[in-house]
């Protein structure tokens, strides 16, 4: 039986701008809007965020010896963790920046969540290579290139040194991107807020913005340079992520494809995560009318092509092992990734990340919210599994069979994992309460837009009474 | 039609009112066409057009961006650069001490950095925030100009601001207010 057509509009529903500022600014002024379930994932999240603190205060304690890395395995969860958070925070920056620079109105909707999610990721990302660094307090000299007593300085020449510069510029700039966009909706929310000191902690937030034409202007020059500035940006961070093993001569990293796929990759898992969050959310607080169908289905298109993308990355890697008529690298793929203790990740890999998307050929899965729910979660996994078959498994087989040695997480690996899992929900339900989370000028900007310019029915006359801008359906 | 007026002595501008982007759009256009300069308008979501219709044409925030930029490059080198060959000169695998290649993602990463915190920073120095006081909040129904309102601000320094005259022509452009705003 044929589909209905979908409703091609990005705002469905009866809508006017203050239903607009009804839908997204309530969650803020009405705090009974957030009902058991907030307090359900919050209770969750906090609970994920506990043992983190335990996995760290032990691990900061004993050292990092409670974990499974073992030379020559001396890269295993810890960095595999990082690179999938970092990855998840991609999504979020392609979203709001170059779904912008390419004239998608259509991200408008969705950009605010997904860049709170970037800030969050890549704040549990940040965590583990510092903390692998085991003495992250005596890591700074290691990092940052500050003058100091020792007279010494990072060396510039090693990846490692470029993903420091990498990972907190894309912080930094994300933040600045998020705290921008976040201005003119704070003004809204203080303008609109009955609570006196709620009014005023949203007066200081949001600078005393005017929202008068000379603001406007400059803010829209600076916007869309950010978006410009965040794009390179953000293909930067994860190619240099990437860098850190390409540039090595590791069998299974040596590989010239790793910038592209990385970033590939990493867009496939964060629309993942968005879906993942925006499904439940729009849900939970009834905003199908500005993150509609319209929108999953788009979403559900881009991991679908994505991951057409990582899947090239996997053929690539496996003829250039081939190709390259290196032994040792044939042996990688052939001996520890197809076959060999390790190909059960492999394997799955494969089922989550090459099978598991091709569901979105079919409008139908697109639709269906459920499918789409369960291919994302097949995705965070498999892009997971992505990074430990290239990173933990490449290492334990090396050029010497004298040194191959097996590796094995402990259960402090994987708390840690849990509690930035745990610490991630916490702040995306923290701010799903406590800040807009929809870009409220935006939407009534594409609302502006979608009206053709034409936003009310008023007529040219003059109007006697301060009517409400009438509300038209779509 | 007007909310009650004020003496002129104090006054900061005559605001007018509109319901709909589009009406603030041809009262800005009519605005400038009359010959009045220090205006502002006020809406709760950038319309395209508007800085055009004011005659509001300002590039300083991209200079000012661009400037942090070749900075930020400048700096992200130099720093690579003297502590590789001159302050810390370190034989790596027998590659040069000025490894050029190697040196250009920090040097791109801190170009991006100077640019992007001056792209906040600028533009927020030059539209004069943060301003925790400002007479245009004075006007009256005023908060809904970040919900779904639209105000045009003919400020009283304008050469050609006359209570009377002014205020007869924001009436005549089809406001649903017009108000005589205290500094």
């Amino acid at each position: 039986m044929p589909l209905p057509p979908l409703n091609d509009r990005m705002i469905t529903g009866e809508q006017s701008y203050a239903t607009i500022d009804q839908s997204i600014s309530s969650m803020i002024i009405d705090q009974k809007r957030h009902t058991r379930p907030w307090w359900i994932m919050f209770c969750f999240g906090i609970m994920g965020t506990g043992l983190l603190g335990v996995a760290i205060t032990w691990l900061v304690y004993q050292g990092v010896g409670i974990w499974g890395n073992n030379v020559p395995t001396a890269w295993a969860f810890d960095i595999v963790n990082f690179v999938w958070w970092i990855g998840i925070g991609h999504a979020g920056t392609l979203i709001s920046a170059v779904l912008l620079l390419l004239r998608q109105p259509w991200r408008n909707s969705i950009n605010r969540f997904s860049e709170a999610m970037t800030i969050f990721a890549v704040m549990c990302a940040g965590m583990f290579p510092l903390l692998h660094t085991g003495r992250p307090w005596v890591a700074i000299y290691w990092l940052f290139p500050y003058p100091n007593i020792m007279g010494l300085w990072p060396q510039f020449r090693s990846p490692l040194m470029w993903d420091v510069f990498a990972v907190s510029t894309y912080f930094t700039v994300s933040l600045l991107f998020w705290y921008m966009g976040l201005v003119p909706d704070f003004a809204t929310l203080r303008d609109q807020s009955k609570n006196r000191y709620t009014r005023v902690l949203l007066a200081v937030a949001c600078l005393g913005w005017r929202g008068s034409n000379q603001h406007w202007h400059r803010y829209e020059q600076a916007y869309l340079i950010l978006a410009g500035l965040s794009t390179p940006l953000v293909l930067s961070v994860h190619s240099i992520v990437s860098f850190d093993f390409a540039s090595s001569i590791v069998p299974g990293w040596n590989v010239t494809v790793f910038p592209p796929y990385f970033v590939a990759g990493a867009v496939f898992a964060g629309f993942a995560m968005v879906l993942t969050f925006a499904i439940p959310i729009r849900k939970l607080y009834k905003l199908e009318d500005l993150i509609t169908d319209r929108h999953i289905d788009w979403m559900a298109k881009i991991t679908l092509a994505t991951g057409l993308i990582v899947s090239y990355g996997y053929t690539l890697e496996m003829f250039y092992a081939w190709y390259s008529g290196n032994p040792h690298e044939w042996d990688m793929t052939y001996l520890r990734r197809l076959t060999g203790p390790y190909s059960w990740a492999y394997w799955s890999l494969i089922i989550c990340n090459v099978v598991a998307p091709q569901a979105f050929w079919i409008p139908w899965c697109r639709r269906n919210l459920v499918v789409v729910m369960i291919v994302c979660q097949f995705v965070s996994m498999g892009m997971w599994l992505e990074r430990f078959v290239i990173i933990p498994m490449s290492l334990t087989a090396n050029y010497l069979p004298s040194a191959n040695r097996m590796y094995y997480p402990t259960v402090w690996d994987f708390a840690m994992f849990a509690g930035t899992i745990g610490f991630f929900i916490t702040l995306m339900f923290l701010f799903i309460r406590f800040m807009p989370v929809i870009n409220i000028f935006e939407v009534k900007d594409l609302l502006y837009k979608m009206l053709g310019h034409h936003d009310t029915q008023v007529s040219e006359a003059p109007v006697e009474m301060p009517e409400p801008a009438v509300g038209r359906s779509f | 039609m007007s909310y009650g007026g004020s003496t002129s002595a104090g006054t900061y501008a005559l605001v007018a009112e509109f319901v709909s982007a589009e009406q603030l759009l041809a009262a800005a256009e009519k605005t400038s066409e009359e010959g009045y300069s220090v205006v502002d308008a006020y809406s709760p979501f950038p319309v395209h057009g508007l800085s055009d219709a004011l005659r509001f044409h300002d590039v300083k925030v991209p200079w000012c961006i661009i400037c942090a930029g070749l900075c930020g490059s400048f700096f992200g080198f130099t720093l690579q650069w003297y502590t590789a060959t001159i302050d810390y000169p370190l034989n790596v695998g027998g590659k040069p001490f000025n490894s050029l290649p190697s040196f250009f993602p920090v040097t791109f990463e801190s170009t991006i950095l100077f640019s992007a915190i001056t792209a906040l920073v600028s533009m927020f120095a030059l539209n004069g925030l943060p301003k925790p006081y400002h007479s245009i909040f004075n006007t009256p129904g005023f908060q809904r100009a970040s919900k779904d309102r639209f105000f045009l601000a003919i400020e009283k320094k304008d050469p050609k601001y006359d209570t009377e005259q002014t205020k007869a022509f924001l009436e005549s452009l089809g406001p649903v207010a017009v108000s005589e705003v205290e500094a």
